[in-house]
């Protein structure tokens, strides 16, 4: 039994996430993304890794997308309409109603905006829609009899979450993107103590470790203060889902707080739409704005109105959020067009911009000109503010969850190559599980878990239940050395020791059986055969507190006598041997299965070895016992060999 | 496992409640409130219905006092029945009466299925050593809540109408008191068999009730749909929507030594609430059937239908079909156009409309019909929902995709509200205000209108003020619904001259008769537990499970579902096994051992290290001991031996035979048939010989 994965995007770079994974003969696609960086095939992940012959349907038991961005979701609608998968898919009901958004926008984009042929139409991503099922966190969803799959909350956007799944005893999580600290709007990723075979996790941030956040909101809210105080614009180039809403919670409790009546808007399109959505999905935000929901939705935003084209060269002050957050074209840029030559308007800039875009060039050093085109330059004069906040975990996060989680093997994916084997190295040092990065098109295999199934009679399990006490005696003279530490720690001490012991019996090909050692002899239909040990050896009774009158051993016969030596034994043996239970039965001395009796038989039959009474104050002891205290026994034969069992008077 | 029903319920406002016995944990399914009982107390101000009838009432107490001879006949003759034999007193609430002859404080675990289920639950959470676990899914535990907060506000009413309360028992409680209970009242308040008296309690704590329902809501632990939690590592609890409410559903219960499905009322297409999802029920072992909610309608509705058992042949699509086939909803659907265009009638002829109905569903429906009758009919009057909590569970009904039925998690996905009240409210036709005294509501009050509040028992909150105001005038009507007994609830409205119009109606909260041999075809239990009474309903129709029926405060038995429990052991448990062949019998057998760990309901061994070293253990030997094998072992080992002939043993019985070792040194054997005695004087020889004998019985 092993686990497969295929990696097909997302291996040693950022970008096209998806990973097949075959666990216990069920295949699962976890994501199906699109590279934002290239236009070519290089966009999509190569499926005939999956199915030579094209049959993904017959190839793959489930496709479960973890949140709505576009590198992990981008390539669903190409895979199920032009590739031809028909199976089931599985994301969370944000994702479900925020997916198409995104693809709906990233398509117009591409054919509209830069003329190319479309690789899916409007109808296909309404298709494709059709066919996903929605889960909810924590929900168990019975993919067929023996895959189940499981979502956590991820943090990252609105209705990302991690998923875990389980064939048969071998369980896996992939993490998809997620956040281990808490934003404005969202909550930290969640996930139970699972036992894990496999832990596939993004690495975006592999060496990174950030501080608080909040100094770096209070920057970006001094930084729009001070603008529109000093009667500049703000221009907020944004994606719709997301950070927009991060940001607008930011900024309206800000001038909720600080009374001010500056207006923000949104440009008109996907942002408010969205809104819509966000606040019939609050139960998927943070704890926080829960809680602040009673009536009032937190995503109606007070100060917020919608921006009219118009508006853009109307005097004083305003913030405006717009599409594309890159600004690599549409409104963003027109706007930006118009506001950048005043040195009294703000900029606000993404933490990533993809290389080719205005938002790039505007990171990369202060330029004062920027070229559109061959004909268009902007003169650049307004202020920048970069933002530092991502929606990612950082290094700490990743190895925190790694260390929670604790699985078997642990794959990286959605990084930078050298960061990510930086991260390898401290997951396997630091950690000691064996950790993979593979690049795109590589395959990793791990074994995985496997429990034997057997059946276990009544009596086993009850015997593994029923307490099992173990009793010890401190020992006296670390008591005597130790004495004030030792207060309060009772001399007895109960412990309650259970173990699961038994006998497995294999008939033939049958399912293993497993029994109480008590029932074997009647599985087997046999009788049980004692094996006991006994010898009778002589002990030495010194003569000197012998009473003169009594020479022989015929005294012995008077049970007092018996019974003080026997007594004198015991106290011998328990000094000899403090740590066993002595008992005392009057006829004879039980140590565990070992009896000794005085032995008045002359005939005695265990009286082996030849051993002549030496003197006439010798007595024979004669011992019985089992096997399972042999080694006790004969420490405790040669002890009393050399024993002067003489009666002090 | 064992089932004790502690009571049936009556239908959707008081569900069944249920104590299962599962792998020694006990686990209360349900805990509600019988607030159809209410219908005992008068409304306040009690003194409503005629001022005029209490001087008489006082005359003809006087009057009797002279007519008749002994105060002991006089104590049974019953009061009539009218307003004044309602009891005028701050209510108690009826719980479950049968759940008090249990010790609370050996619950482990209580699963609440719908809002309804959990009112009672309070009075659990605040029970001295109380500590089950309670499992509630999200939604329900939210709704739950809601209703307890509007149950708190409203009966403030009575609270600040009667002071505080008496110390012990109140008045009404009194033996005298209750015998002159008119017998109708009487049966409420005693229930048939006259022993449910102790289930009466003060509404939660006073003065403290917030607190109480704060406390329940934080014992509860509140899961997702369809979320597996495991309790204890023993037992797998796992809720599905039963289609019934929102938040409602019904449980799988999986422990190690099977499945239990518990059904209550379920729904299979439902207008607001999620689909009843039968299919995660499926092949389970034992299926308990507490869906009797509208048992009394169904029995009267199909006495002529002669629906038979589905044949084997039909096939499980066929089954499906048949289950989804919409029939009862499109028949809902009916009712509620029907129940709509009888409101518009009325404010078309100036009355007014009231609808206190308490469930959610039915309400929503109602809200988004009743407004497009209304624009149809180009007919303007104002909708009011009226009670402390509508705000909160209007927005919040518009917040849970999760929990509502297909069709309107569509719009969500397309970006629509999930019910039209979110636009009604934004566009002003629907107000919402918290209490009928709110200011604001008498700015903008105007008749005729439309009012939705609770409650459904005529007795609580903003529901009497109206229907006092309007029960004299022919043009308005009530529209209320079946289940409480009309001529006790409205006795405080003089239903001699009530003009009023009352259209009583009927919702379907259950499976209907026709679905239930499909369903249960299509579930394929081992058992099947439904309540006794229903014998001529479910009666297996073929042998692939048995049927065993239960009925109230009887404990139900039932066998053992599997021989031996299954075990799983972890593989490097298994890699460290000796296996030994018997060859003989085809037998493999090797020692186990390992710490046994209940996880994820199953039974598993693990491997520990910590294990007290076991090397002292002897192999378990058996068999008769072959004397010529066990020479020739011996003398493999250099121990030289001969059989003594008719020797003399220590218990003097000839049946053992006894074998002198003389080489290396002298040692001795005796033999019997279960048992071997070896004697020597020296260790090392004693544990040879015992190897030797150890190898020829089969040692384990």
């Amino acid at each position: 039994m092993a686990i497969d994965c295929l990696v097909l995007g997302a291996g040693q770079e950022v970008g096209k996430s998806c990973a097949v994974v075959t666990i216990n003969g069920k295949r699962i696609m976890f994501d199906c993304g699109m590279h934002m960086g290239y236009l070519d095939h290089r966009r999509y992940p190569d499926f005939s890794h999956v199915a030579l012959d094209g049959d993904f349907s017959g190839a793959i038991d489930c496709i479960v997308i973890t949140h709505f961005h576009l590198d992990h979701v981008g390539a669903l609608p190409y895979f199920t309409e032009v590739c031809g998968y028909r199976g089931p898919i599985y994301m969370t009901y944000p994702t479900k109603a925020l997916a198409p958004l995104m693809l709906e926008d990233y398509r117009k984009v591409m054919v509209e905006r830069r003329g190319e042929e479309e690789q899916f139409t409007a109808e296909h991503i309404a298709e494709c829609m059709k066919k996903v099922i929605a889960v909810d966190l924590k929900q168990t969803v019975q993919v067929d009899s023996e895959l189940q799959i499981r979502a956590y909350y991820a943090g990252h956007v609105l209705g990302a979450a991690m998923f875990y799944a389980k064939v048969g005893d071998s369980a896996l999580v992939y993490t998809g993107d997620y956040n281990m600290t808490p934003d404005r709007h969202l909550g930290a990723a969640q996930i139970d103590r699972l036992h894990l075979d496999l832990l596939i996790t993004e690495s975006t941030y592999a060496t990174t470790v950030r501080d608080s956040k909040y100094t770096r909101e209070r920057e970006f809210l001094i930084a729009v203060h001070k603008c529109v105080a000093g009667g500049g614009k703000v221009l907020i180039p944004t994606f719709a889902l997301g950070r927009a809403q991060e940001l607008c919670m930011l900024l309206d409790d800000y001038w909720e707080r600080m009374n001010l009546n500056i207006p923000i808007y949104f440009s008109a399109g996907l942002t408010i739409q969205a809104n819509m959505y966000y606040k019939m999905l609050i139960n998927w935000t943070s704890q926080k704005v829960k809680a602040t929901y009673v009536t009032r939705n937190p995503f109606d935003f007070k100060n917020v109105r919608n921006f009219d084209r118009s508006m853009i060269n109307t005097p004083g002050p305003c913030v405006l959020f717009a599409t594309p957050g890159m600004i690599s074209g549409g409104f963003s840029l027109e706007v930006f067009k118009n506001w950048a030559p005043s040195e009294i308007n703000l900029v606000t800039l993404p933490g990533y911009c993809v290389a080719g875009t205005i938002g790039h060039k505007l990171m990369s050093g202060k330029p004062t000109k920027i070229e559109l085109d061959k004909d268009t330059e902007i003169d650049v004069r307004c202020q920048i503010h970069q933002l530092s906040f991502s929606p990612h975990t950082d290094a700490k996060g990743i190895m925190d969850l790694v260390k929670f989680l604790s699985p078997k093997h642990v794959i990286l994916v959605h990084g930078e190559k050298p960061k990510m084997a930086s991260l390898k190295g401290k997951i396997e040092s630091e950690l000691g599980i064996p950790c993979y990065d593979p690049a795109n098109n590589e395959n990793v295999n791990v074994p995985s878990t496997h429990f034997v199934k057997a059946c276990a009679s009544d009596a086993f399990v009850q015997s593994c239940l029923s307490p099992n006490f173990k009793f010890s005696r401190r020992n006296r003279e670390y008591e005597c050395s130790h004495q004030k530490d030792s207060e309060g720690v009772p001399i007895l001490q109960v412990r309650d020791e259970r173990i699961a012991e038994g006998i497995v019996v294999m008939e033939g090909n049958k399912e293993a059986k497993v029994i109480n050692q008590d029932e074997l002899l009647h599985v087997l239909r046999r009788e049980r055969h004692e094996v006991e040990f006994a010898y009778c050896f002589p002990a030495q009774l010194s003569n000197k507190n012998e009473e003169p009158s009594d020479t022989s051993t015929d005294n012995l016969q008077c049970p007092y006598r018996k019974c003080s030596l026997l007594r004198a034994l015991l106290s011998e043996l328990s000094k000899e041997f403090p740590q066993v239970e002595i008992q005392d039965f009057g006829e004879y001395v039980k140590v565990e299965s070992l009896r000794v009796a005085i032995c008045l038989t002359d005939e005695c039959p265990y009286r082996v070895g030849g051993h002549p009474l030496v003197g006439c104050g010798s007595v024979f002891l004669c011992c019985k016992w089992l096997s399972r205290d042999e080694q006790l026994v004969w420490k405790m034969i040669s002890t009393v060999r050399t024993l002067d069992l003489s009666l002090p008077l | 496992m064992k089932l004790t029903c502690l009571s049936r319920g009556k239908g959707f406002y008081f569900p069944p409640c249920h104590m299962l016995n599962v792998c020694g944990f006990r686990i209360l399914i349900d805990c509600p409130l019988d607030l159809s009982a209410l219908a005992v107390f008068a409304p306040i101000p009690p003194g409503f219905s005629a001022v005029q009838d209490e001087e008489d009432f006082g005359h003809s107490v006087g009057e009797s006092d002279g007519c008749e001879s002994g105060n002991e006949e006089r104590k049974n003759i019953e009061k009539p029945m009218d307003a004044k034999a309602l009891i005028r007193s701050e209510p108690w609430y009826k719980t479950v009466a049968n759940l008090h002859l249990w010790n609370l404080s050996f619950i482990d675990v209580v699963l609440i299925s719908s809002p309804s289920g959990m009112l009672g639950l309070p009075f659990l959470t605040r029970a001295e050593g109380f500590s089950a676990k309670i499992y509630v899914t999200e939604a329900a535990a939210k709704l739950g809540k809601l209703m307890m907060e509007d149950l708190v506000s409203m009966h403030e009413e009575f609270r600040q109408f009667y002071g505080s309360e008496e110390l012990g028992s109140p008045h009404w409680m009194k033996w005298e008191e209750l015998e002159s209970l008119p017998s109708a009242m009487k049966e409420i308040v005693l229930g048939t068999d006259g022993i449910e008296l102790g289930g009466w309690m003060p509404l939660y704590r006073v003065p403290l009730s917030a607190a109480d329902i704060e406390d329940c809501a934080k014992k509860a632990q509140k899961l997702k749909y369809a979320e597996v939690a495991c309790y204890n590592g023993t037992i797998n609890i796992k809720p599905i929507s039963s289609g019934l409410e929102i938040g409602a559903c019904n449980w799988t219960i999986r422990y190690p030594d099977g499945t239990i499905a518990f059904v209550s009322s379920s729904e299979f297409v439902p207008s607001h609430a999620l689909e009843f999802n039968y299919n995660a029920l499926r092949s389970c072992d034992v299926l308990i059937y507490s869906d009797f909610s509208s048992l009394d309608i169904l029995e009267t509705a199909n006495k002529g239908s002669n629906y038979t058992a589905p044949e084997d042949s039909s096939t499980s699509s066929d089954l499906e079909e048949l289950l989804l086939h919409a029939d009862e909803s499109s028949e809902e659907m009916d009712k509620l156009n029907f129940i709509c265009s009888c409101a518009v009638d009325a404010v078309k002829a100036g009355g007014s409309v009231l609808i206190p109905i308490g469930r959610l569903g039915i309400m929503l429906q109602l809200l988004e019909q009743i407004s497009i009758c209304l624009e149809s009919s180009q007919h303007k009057v104002p909708i009011f929902v009226i009670s402390s909590v509508a705000e909160e569970l209007l927005a919040y009904t518009n917040i849970i995709p999760e929990w509502v039925c297909k069709q309107r998690q569509e719009k969500l996905f397309s970006g629509e509200s999930l019910f039209a009240h979110v636009e009604l409210l934004n566009g002003e036709r629907l107000q919402v205000y918290p209490a009928i005294y709110s200011p604001k509501l008498l700015l903008h009050w105007q008749e005729p209108c439309i009012v939705f509040c609770p409650h459904w028992s005529l007795r609580l909150g903003p529901a009497v003020h109206l229907l006092r105001r309007w029960h004299g005038d022919e043009k308005s009507l009530l529209i209320w619904e079946e289940g409480m007994d009309s001529d006790i609830a409205l006795l405080p409205f003089e239903p001699k001259v009530m003009k009023m119009k009352v259209l009583r109606c009927s919702f379907l909260s259950g499976i209907v008769l026709k679905k239930v041999q499909p369903l249960i075809h299509i579930l394929q239990p081992k058992f099947l537990l439904p309540e006794d009474f229903r014998q001529q309903i479910i009666s297996p129709v073929s042998d692939s499970y048995s049927v065993l029926h239960y009925s109230v405060n009887e404990t139900l038995k039932l066998p053992t579902l599997k021989e031996g429990s299954e075990l799983e052991i972890t593989a490097d448990v298994i890699s460290r096994l000796h296996w030994k062949n018997l060859q003989e019998q085809n037998l493999s057998i090797t020692r186990l051992k390992g710490n046994l760990v209940m996880c994820d309901a199953r039974r598993r061994i693990l491997y520990s290290d910590e294990l007290p070293c076991s090397n002292s253990e002897p192999p378990l030997l058996s068999g008769a001991l072959d004397l010529q094998k066990l020479l020739t072992r011996l003398s493999e080992m250099g121990i030289g031996g001969s059989l003594q002939e008719g020797s003399v043993t220590t218990d003097g019985l000839s049946d053992a035979r006894v074998l002198r070792i003389d080489a290396p040194s002298e040692a001795l054997l005796e033999i019997r048939s279960t048992s071997t005695i070896i004697s020597a004087a020296n260790e090392e020889l004693a544990f040879h010989i015992r190897d030797a004998v150890n190898s020829i019985l089969d040692g384990t």
